[in-house]
């Protein structure tokens, strides 16, 4: 661990794994996470894998990352520009090069150097001696040579051999950042149980990586990131789809309603259908449906029938969602929605993140149709958002749309792993068998809602559905009048909502000259650009929305107090509008983005800067 | 004694017990109201309390159903009432549940729930009311309709052939296909009683006359004249017999089914068909449910009724299984199980 060079301490680092689909990435980088945790950091992380199953190898398009962004400090987002990347070939370079920053360390795998390689990657020339990396640190390795070597006499056949080389770079990178090699060490135990030769092997492959390192003196420098000071408590890392799921879980424990998800598989959003298919010992049931309408709609069933139902989708499955969002709206029944965004419109980019369906969940159903709409802001924070989602449902009798994006639900971060006895209860109102008085439309004065007669219940049989009620008793009705009644009650009773939820917050001066806004999944990128801004004496203050229909009762004075407000969101200003709409007495300046990706920090300070100015 | 007390109950119900207090708005002559009344026959003699039937429907007229039963009801949207039965049977297995559909809202846009939940074999009971056109939206033809009817939409004749709901249903997999029509009431209930006993999945297509936009459309099954020999009644273990005079049979001849005499040619009572429901192998019964007049008679009765694990119950065993064998019991375990580190 002593090594030859210099070890310099660092606050954070961004660290990306990248190589084609085959050359096991994403296990590499989940190692490297593993080994981040128990060095005491705070982290997050985020896998980038193509669209195809089986890309062309050695192509840009094949190319796989993982990308570890950890810290002293705490890391807010899964990083952006690197100062470290693994690249195993020349496509992982050429794919990467919009994530360089001047003195980026790029440790290269030179053996994967060839013309047939370089032309894959549509490169002319080797790009690590012509100049296109002249800002980088480029550290080659022949990464493929020595793996062989160090595995030349366990009479492992050569595509085993080289399916280890992995191991030998994340050996460099362990020694880059002073890690001990024992959770790897742990992990090889524990996947390879009874295989002694493969556990040997892959030890013997991470130790020559480290060694050689170290060896060789390939850096001038390591790095140390010291432990982060989180609280205490025992945590683990966790990625904002399978949040979502255990939030879910959780609320139907402390709710005490069994939970129902009726769901179709889409991407970025099916991995929370997967997870929730793991749970039946938890009594889980998860539908795979034949299509998005069959999800909701057996959720809808399910939810009649006294479920904690929730389905989940993404963009387009939103879409075809719509017509069954409003029967939910109609029956005033609990009932999550789950809406992983996606590059759109129509299938647009399926594995990229957007905020582009605010709009779809705020207004996409005919009629006057209001539903509660929240947005999640952390891939852990997906746990708390799916609870919350599940209790104003379950507590007010509505349709929840929460939404979530690709880069949360597929991002992972440490979470700290609550106490259920400290998450809070969740009342539905379920009526009372055998009420005399029960009507299904009636409702509480406070809420508005009406009760739950769940089936089976003695004494409440009633009929629901998607033709207009009559006010109170429930029975059909074309009455004119009993339709204005009725219209507004709906829209009234999620307005009320907003007696129920957290007064917005204001990160900093409430008069800061500027109020960056942002909503959902921007908020570690963004409250990290106004922290740094802040750090450098900038009068700018930061609102970042978690509840977005209704609004948090003080977002007018939220508002109110700034020389300029600045919408930050990655669509064309669908927040904006909706503030504009909500309160047009304020200007709002907007930054948007839509290519796919994440606000960067130097975007975002080059914009606030510019405002300030 | 509570459960005796309920039990009481559950035999005391009668036919008053299930009608609601809403006013039928379905038109005077409708087939529906025939269908209506055998299903409150048969609700008080399932043996289940009111509580634990759910009616669930699409649109049209018939999906109206469930605001005229006083049970649970759910009148979900168009073609999609499957979908939401599903999700009640899954919620709670306890529940007899009920769909009613129509020609238009089971077979056009529900189409793709409808083969599903089939295929699936859920246990629901599912009433499709066949009138080969659509009645509220005032007369378009539906996947029903035979082949150059005229309707509003088809003013020249449909060009495109029809759906058999039962050739559809099992081919879908099915376990369960039976027919009825809606002027036989005491053959409504009797196979509507047969459709609530199978475990799993069971459609019964119920013949209905629109007075308004099909009127007559089933005439040339039910009509006084033609109705004996337009109609084979599917009794299992029983020979394929039919007409006024009890002397025609379905013979399986040369890999099809055919009509034939008895005392013609040969051929006597033990030439014709024997109707066995149970058959697992699809062959006989996706023929008897293909067949139609003028060629042959149309069967009448339960076609199909095959044993097959449910979804349900499939699905409940599962979770019983895995709660008994899993270490994880609660949240909390969940939450602190696999790879975590302490601060």
């Amino acid at each position: 661990m002593t090594g030859k060079s210099k070890v310099v301490a660092l606050d954070h680092v961004v660290i990306r794994f990248s190589g084609d689909s085959g050359d096991g990435m994403q296990l590499t980088g989940n190692l490297f996470s593993d080994s981040t945790a128990l060095a005491g950091n705070d982290f997050a992380t985020f896998p980038d894998y193509p669209a195809e199953i089986r890309p062309p190898q050695g192509t840009v398009a094949g190319v796989s990352g993982f990308q570890v962004h950890f810290g002293h400090k705490p890391v807010h987002t899964t990083g952006d520009l690197c100062d470290v990347l693994v690249a195993m070939n020349p496509a992982s370079i050429k794919a990467n090069m919009r994530w360089l920053r001047p003195g980026t360390i790029i440790i290269f795998d030179s053996d994967s150097m060839n013309e047939k390689a370089l032309e894959k990657a549509n490169y002319t020339a080797d790009p690590t001696v012509d100049g296109t990396l002249a800002d980088y640190q480029v550290v080659k390795a022949p990464i493929s040579t020595l793996t062989k070597e160090a595995l030349k006499d366990t009479g492992m056949d050569m595509k085993s051999i080289l399916k280890s080389k992995n191991m030998f770079a994340l050996g460099i990178v362990m020694y880059l950042f002073n890690r001990t090699l024992d959770s790897v060490y742990d992990y090889f135990e524990t996947k390879f149980k009874g295989k002694p030769e493969v556990i040997k092997a892959n030890r013997t492959v991470l130790d020559a990586g480290f060694h050689y390192a170290d060896t060789w003196e390939l850096f001038t420098n390591t790095f140390k990131v010291e432990a982060a000071d989180l609280d205490k408590g025992k945590y683990r890392n966790i990625t904002g789809n399978v949040a979502m799921a255990w939030g879910l879980m959780a609320a139907s424990e402390r709710s005490g309603r069994p939970l129902f998800l009726g769901s179709y598989p889409i991407t970025p959003a099916t991995d929370i259908l997967v997870e929730l298919t793991k749970y039946k010992n938890l009594n889980v049931k998860a539908f795979q449906a034949e299509d998005e309408i069959a999800g909701i709609m057996s959720s809808i069933g399910a939810s009649y029938a006294g479920s904690l139902a929730v389905t989940t989708t993404s963009g387009p499955g939103l879409s075809l969602k719509s017509e069954a969002m409003g029967l939910a709206v109609m029956t005033e029944l609990p009932l999550v929605i789950i809406d992983v965004q996606r590059g759109g419109p129509s299938t647009g980019l399926p594995t990229k993140t957007e905020q582009s369906d605010l709009m779809q969940a705020l207004y996409g159903r005919n009629g006057d149709a209001p539903l509660v709409v929240m947005a999640a802001k952390s891939s852990a924070g997906c746990f708390y958002s799916a609870f919350e989602a599940a209790r104003i449902a379950l507590e007010h009798m509505t349709p929840v749309i929460l939404l979530s994006d690709g880069a949360l639900g597929n991002g992972s971060e440490v979470f700290r792993i609550p106490r259920m006895a400290d998450m809070p209860t969740i009342t539905a109102p379920l009526a009372k068998a055998n009420d005399p008085d029960y009507m299904p439309y009636r409702r509480d004065e406070e809420k508005l809602r009406r009760e739950w007669a769940i089936p089976g219940t003695e004494g409440l049989r009633h009929r629901v559905g998607g033709l207009e009620k009559e006010n109170g008793k429930g029975n059909l009705s074309t009455n004119p009048e009993n339709h204005q009644i009725m219209t507004e009650l709906r829209e009234e009773k999620i307005a009320r909502v907003a007696n129920d939820i957290p007064l917005q917050e204001i990160d900093g001066d409430p008069n800061a000259d500027l109020l960056v806004v942002s909503w959902g999944g921007t908020f570690g990128v963004v409250r990290t650009a106004v922290d740094k801004m802040r750090e450098e004496g900038k009068s700018v203050a930061h609102a970042h929305f978690s509840y977005i229909m209704p609004l948090p009762r003080n977002t007018e004075e939220v508002l109110s107090g700034h020389k300029k407000i600045v919408v930050c969101e990655i669509n064309r200003g669908q927040f904006a509008k909706y503030l504009r709409m909500n309160y047009p007495q304020f200007k709002y300046e907007q930054y948007n983005k839509v290519q796919g990706l994440p606000f960067t920090l130097g975007e975002l300070e080059n914009k606030f800067n510019d405002l300030l100015k | 004694m509570q459960d005796q007390n309920m039990d009481k109950q559950v035999a005391n119900l009668t036919k008053e017990d299930f009608v609601s207090d809403q006013v039928v708005k379905w038109c005077p002559g409708c087939g529906d109201h025939a269908i209506l009344k055998a299903v409150e026959d048969v609700f008080p003699k399932l043996g289940k309390r009111k509580e634990d039937i759910v009616v669930v429907s699409g649109i049209g007229c018939s999906s109206r159903f469930p605001y005229y039963m006083n049970t649970y009801g759910f009148h979900s949207v168009h073609g999609r009432a499957a979908a939401a039965a599903t999700g009640v049977k899954l919620a709670n297995p306890n529940l007899s549940v009920w769909m009613i559909t129509g020609d238009g809202d089971c077979t056009a846009i529900g189409g793709n729930h409808f083969i599903h939940a089939c295929r699936r074999n859920i246990d629901i009971n599912l009433l499709l009311f066949n009138n080969r056109i659509y009645g509220m939206t005032k007369g378009q033809f539906s996947p029903c309709t035979f082949r150059g009817t005229k309707t509003k939409t088809s003013p020249q004749g449909t060009f495109e052939d029809p759906f058999n709901p039962g050739e559809l249903a099992i081919g879908a997999k099915a376990t369960f296909f039976a027919r009825a029509i809606d002027m036989n009431p005491k053959e409504m209930t009797e196979i509507f009683m047969e459709a609530y006993k199978h475990d799993g999945m069971a459609v019964t297509e119920i013949l209905q006359n629109c007075m308004i936009f099909s009127n007559g459309v089933h005439e040339n099954i039910t009509g006084r004249d033609v109705r004996d020999d337009m109609q084979v009644k599917c009794v299992h273990g029983q020979p394929l017999i039919f007409g006024k005079n009890r002397d025609k049979g379905i013979m399986l001849k040369n890999n099809k089914l055919e009509v034939v005499t008895i005392g013609q040619d040969g051929v006597t009572e033990k030439d014709i068909l024997v109707h066995d429901k149970t058959q697992q192998d699809t062959g006989i019964h996706m023929m008897l449910a293909h067949m139609m007049p003028p060629e042959y008679p149309v069967a009448i009765g339960v076609i199909r009724d095959v044993v097959a694990p449910t979804f349900n119950d499939s699905l409940d065993e599962i979770i019983a299984n895995e709660k008994a064998n899993s270490k994880i019991k609660n949240m909390d375990d969940l939450l602190n199980s696999g790879s975590t580190w302490t601060i």
